[in-house]
């Protein structure tokens, strides 16, 4: 019998990006915090028009391996995650994730977020690894993605200024073998 | 180094811009080297003919134009003029000083000369002294250990390696994060 249940923890489950979210999303965009975390890029605002005109334009490209993270309770639309990067050449994604709703911050819902797109990627899409970066100070992000099974794999020196000071981008990984043998065995 | 040290021009090399005549035929027949390709993109590789190149160059300058994060140059040797590779500052962001270097000498009778590591100098220099970056990045796949010789020569230090990232001839390889800060970059 295969996984009816792929998509679907006892926290969050995994759905469909819609242009429809772009609410949602432009208000993710106003919290700073939120954004620092998320982007290297400095942190803005969006209009909503604009932000359903990207999802619109890249549902097939950027946005194609992404998903809402809704609540299993109430069926809130907490925030996204989703893979990009060269995955049917080297089977390698990289993964972003983000709680949007500061509310679900430090909770669980995050990491078991990121344990359900480790099964779609390893059990549906097959690939061999998966990667992230991480910015230096975000030490919450690390810890989950400890749980999740990542290993560190490196650190790109002072890569970032923020508030005056250097940060490094934290990269991680997460074999196959190590996925499987971790939540499989 | 001041104001008047030449940016482009070195003893060996020079950096340019594209040069839209004579320049496509020469890329199409490096695209149909394999060993050249598959060192340099991790893309998988594909002869181009000189038609896709002149579009690929067409598609480069318009990228340049519109958004200001690639620097693109041409690097011709001063002996003859003839066009000896590509190199590129990439993926820059102007709030953190950061930039990604790629380069490519597309004949394997230019390796090897100091062709490219003059070449490389000159765009280190650039990034630092010009652009006002903090900090260069290279990524190169553990096969290409040619590669990390070279930016090591330069000063660069590994500082990330994502393990098996890359799948070539039925098996995997790693992809090789390098670093260079302003401080430890000698002129």
């Amino acid at each position: 019998m295969i996984e009816t249940n792929l998509l679907s923890g006892k926290l969050v489950r995994l759905a469909a990006v819609d242009p429809e979210h772009a609410e949602s999303w432009a208000k993710w965009h106003t919290n700073s915090e939120y954004m620092r975390l998320a982007d290297m890029d400095p942190a803005t605002v969006q209009s909503v028009k604009s932000t359903r005109e990207w999802m619109e334009k890249h549902l097939d490209d950027w946005l194609e391996h992404e998903f809402s993270i809704r609540t299993m309770d109430g069926d809130k639309l907490i925030g996204t995650t989703g893979l990009g990067g060269n995955l049917k050449q080297h089977g390698d994604a990289f993964v972003g994730i983000g709680i949007g709703e500061p509310d679900f911050w430090g909770k669980g819902y995050g990491t078991e977020a990121m344990q359900l797109i480790l099964r779609y990627a390893f059990m549906e899409l097959n690939l061999q690894r998966v990667s992230l970066d991480v910015f230096g100070y975000n030490e919450r992000a690390v810890r989950s993605y400890e749980k999740a099974g990542f290993k560190l794999e490196g650190r790109m020196r002072n890569m970032l200024l923020r508030e005056g000071r250097r940060w490094d981008l934290v990269f991680m990984g997460i074999l196959r073998e190590e996925w499987l043998a971790k939540f499989q065995g | 180094m001041d104001i008047a040290t030449p940016l482009f021009d070195g003893t060996l090399v020079r950096l340019s811009a594209i040069n839209h005549e004579t320049d496509p035929e020469v890329e199409a027949r490096w695209t149909h080297d394999e060993a050249f390709m598959r060192m340099m993109y991790t893309d998988p590789m594909r002869p181009l003919s000189i038609f896709q190149v002149k579009k690929k160059y067409e598609e480069l300058e318009k990228k340049m134009a519109e958004r200001n994060e690639l620097y693109h140059f041409r690097i011709r040797a001063k002996e003859d003029e003839r066009m000896l590779g590509f190199c590129n500052l990439k993926w820059i962001s102007w709030p953190n000083g950061s930039a990604y270097i790629t380069m490519g000498i597309g004949a394997a009778e230019d390796r090897h000369k100091g062709y490219g590591f003059e070449a490389l100098r000159m765009l280190m220099r650039y990034a630092f002294s010009e652009l006002n970056m903090y900090r260069l990045s290279a990524i190169v796949a553990e096969y290409n250990e040619p590669a990390l010789a070279f930016f090591c020569k330069a000063g660069f230090s590994v500082e990330v390696r994502r393990e098996q990232a890359l799948a070539r001839d039925g098996r995997r390889w790693d992809a090789i994060g390098l670093g260079l800060l302003v401080d430890e970059w000698k002129e």
